[in-house]
């Protein structure tokens, strides 16, 4: 098994018809993902990359019997999106768009409580699980079906961990990129949750960096409820106090959010903290 | 972005926030007139920079008389200000704001922020005002209130009341902080702050609140829907690469070493710039080029670091994901024959097509390094830096 996302997930595209929903789109079905149709509002009837145009989410949902959702509109168009996604029943919503305005996110979470909806990014590379699924950005190719979950805020460093976790022959279950917003969907502790509970997921990387307080969470979570080896990365470690660097989430404000202070917690929850991001696949190696 | 003193307390005013009578001035000539137009018996002239701790350094001034407002003016118009907040060059001083002098019974702080924790928007006040509150939120953290407003009901008349009685205030005093904090709360919704700060927030002789600083933070991600806000954009506060690097889409941020690098991906910029130090070197810069890297973008960021005098050696570590790394091999041998890199530059390539990128850059009689593992890049590189030094 994997996490959220299989062989059998029925995803669409809201977005689908633009030049990032076309050609991503186009990655996804060469992968095998079953992307089954996607939205673009006045589009609804015709067909696009052999596939079925829907007006609405709804639409798409009724006649596709679609569960999950990747969004790639332009980022003031986001929250609106991941909201008629949220109103259609969609189970799990990806969005990848990068530059949502912060208060807008705040008010599609408020809105998201109760509805049942997961939310993956945004601002994130997406979701894959290899050889059955890949929502999202994510280059294919690096990717082997295997036993690591993987967890991260950054896209790139996603990247490196598949990469090194491929080279030393362990592979990946599902890898899950939780993006650099501030206030942004799922947490760590929501995915390494899941990572617990899941068959084929033996060892689990968790890649965090500066800003917030989501990787103290996540030491306090695994050192209560996961049996599993983590091997954890933080990023950030020379970032100045006060700047924004890249991620909108990535800022160490008031002394709180330090890559120290992350890393300290995690060393507190005796968790493998490596100290460079080339060591992470050797030491997630040394667990087994 | 931030806004100058002046420009938060504009903004105040037309968000019905009492502010003290002030005026701005660029020339000791127009601050005294500015003060002769406010009349009174003193004045404070406040040096107007990108950063809090000013009056700790001599940017805030008492002036007794029109004279020692020119006097003032003349001293630190012109002139940069080092603060606590500031990096050790500081900030240049182009601008004043001059203020009438209010009698002080007690200094109170007040502020709105985004707590990225509850995903709420959250006043935190304290009767210890005029000092910093990280050290009062550590020494003291009894002395502050925090409450956060629900997005769907929005702020309510109670929640003031218990700030209002948190702080000591009482009778008249209660419906003008209500009225100060739903001036707040409307400002950060409509303008897409990030915080809104009032320290202090003054209780004068007869009962007056008044705020005396002023200080808003906006969210960049909505600048483009708020034109008025970009338009106070004051770019001699910010680095002026920073600010050249925002023009082409790149992300990079100044650092005090002498290792250039050059880096796709947020995360990875930060490892790579954490790796370099961990090898025992110092990172020059942070600099995210960002997906789509093309022969333009990767021109762009060589000229940015290289523009930086003390770079010795640069380091391009690309993770070749959508875009492959032959394409970004042929954009950096272009870039480096365009603009006649001399400085050595070590690259890590990794990723779609890897093996063609890398024989891209062997044997190209350039000053280029092709490096096939990250560790080792960062210690060739480290290593080039300092024999060059």
């Amino acid at each position: 098994m994997s996490i959220l996302i299989n062989k059998d997930t029925k995803v669409i595209c809201q977005g689908f018809t633009g030049k990032q929903g076309t050609f991503h789109s186009e990655q996804a079905l060469a992968y095998g993902t079953q992307l089954v149709g996607g939205v673009t509002p006045e589009r609804g009837g015709t067909t696009h990359l052999g596939l079925p145009v829907f007006n609405t989410v709804q639409d798409a949902v009724n006649s596709t019997g679609a569960t999950a959702s990747v969004i790639y509109v332009p980022p003031f168009y986001a929250a609106d999106a991941i909201l008629e996604a949220v109103d259609a029943g969609i189970q799990l919503i990806v969005c990848i768009t990068e530059g949502i305005p912060t208060l807008q996110m705040l008010k599609v979470k408020a809105a998201m409580v109760g509805s049942g909806a997961l939310l993956i990014g945004p601002n994130c590379p997406g979701i894959i699980t290899p050889d059955e699924c890949k929502i999202g950005i994510m280059p294919a190719k690096i990717h082997l079906a295997g036993s690591i979950g993987i967890v991260s805020r950054s896209g790139t460093l996603t990247y490196e961990s598949v990469h090194q976790t491929t080279q030393q022959g362990l592979g990946q279950s599902t890898c899950v990129g939780i993006g650099g917003d501030p206030i942004h969907g799922m947490t760590f502790v929501d995915v390494l949750s899941r990572f617990q509970a899941d068959e084929q997921t033996k060892g689990i990387i968790m890649v965090g960096e500066i800003g917030g307080g989501e990787e103290e969470d996540a030491a306090e979570y695994i050192k209560a409820h996961v049996t599993k080896p983590v091997v954890a990365y933080i990023a950030g470690q020379t970032a100045p106090a006060g700047k924004r660097m890249g991620h909108a989430g990535a800022i160490v404000t008031g002394g709180k959010g330090t890559a120290a202070g992350k890393i300290a917690a995690l060393k507190a929850a005796n968790i493998e903290v490596v100290n460079s991001p080339t060591e992470i696949g050797v030491a997630m190696k040394r667990c087994f | 972005m931030n806004i100058h003193e002046y420009q938060a307390k504009h903004l105040f005013q037309q968000y019905a926030i009492p502010i003290p009578e002030g005026k701005y001035a660029d020339t000791p000539e127009s601050a005294e007139q500015a003060a002769r137009a406010l009349n009174g018996d003193g004045w404070v002239v406040k040096a107007q920079v990108h950063a809090g701790g000013r009056g700790k350094v001599g940017g805030v001034k008492l002036a007794k008389n029109l004279a020692e407002v020119m006097d003032f003016s003349r001293e630190l118009l012109g002139k940069r200000l080092v603060t606590i907040q500031t990096d050790s060059a500081g900030l240049p001083i182009n601008s004043l704001l001059i203020e009438k002098i209010y009698p002080i019974k007690r200094e109170l702080y007040l502020s709105l922020i985004l707590d990225r924790a509850t995903e709420r928007v959250m006043f935190i006040a304290s009767s210890s005002g005029g000092m910093d509150i990280e050290a009062v939120a550590h020494d003291t953290p009894e002395k502050i209130i925090s409450t956060a407003v629900h997005p769907a009901a929005g702020l309510q008349s109670y929640t003031c009341r218990k700030v209002a009685y948190t702080l000591g205030l009482k009778g008249t005093q209660l419906k003008a902080l209500e009225k100060i904090m739903f001036g707040m709360y409307r400002l950060f919704l409509a303008k897409d702050a990030t915080q809104i700060e009032i320290n202090p927030l003054i209780e004068t002789d007869s009962g007056d609140l008044l705020a005396l600083d002023a200080k808003i933070n906006f969210d960049d991600n909505a600048l483009a829907i708020h034109p008025d806000i970009l338009a106070m954009k004051d770019p001699t506060q910010e680095d002026d690469k920073e600010n050249e690097a925002q023009q082409f889409g790149l992300n990079y941020i100044t650092l005090e070493g002498n290792i250039g690098c050059m880096v796709n991906g947020a995360g990875l910029a930060m490892a790579t710039m954490d790796l370099v130090k961990l090898k025992g070197g110092l990172p020059a810069n942070f600099l995210d080029v960002g997906g789509g890297t093309n022969v333009e973008k990767v021109c762009e960021a060589f000229k940015l670091i290289l523009s930086d005098g003390s770079v010795k050696a640069v380091l391009v570590n690309i993770f070749g994901g959508i875009v492959k790394c032959d394409v970004i091999a042929q954009g950096i041998l272009e870039a480096m024959k365009q603009i006649h890199v001399t400085v050595p530059v070590v690259v890590r390539l990794e990723g779609t097509n890897v093996e063609q990128g890398r024989a891209l850059l062997t044997n190209t009689g350039l000053n280029l390094y092709a490096s096939e593992d990250l560790n080792h890049a960062a210690e060739q590189v480290v290593a080039l830096a300092k024999a060059v030094a």
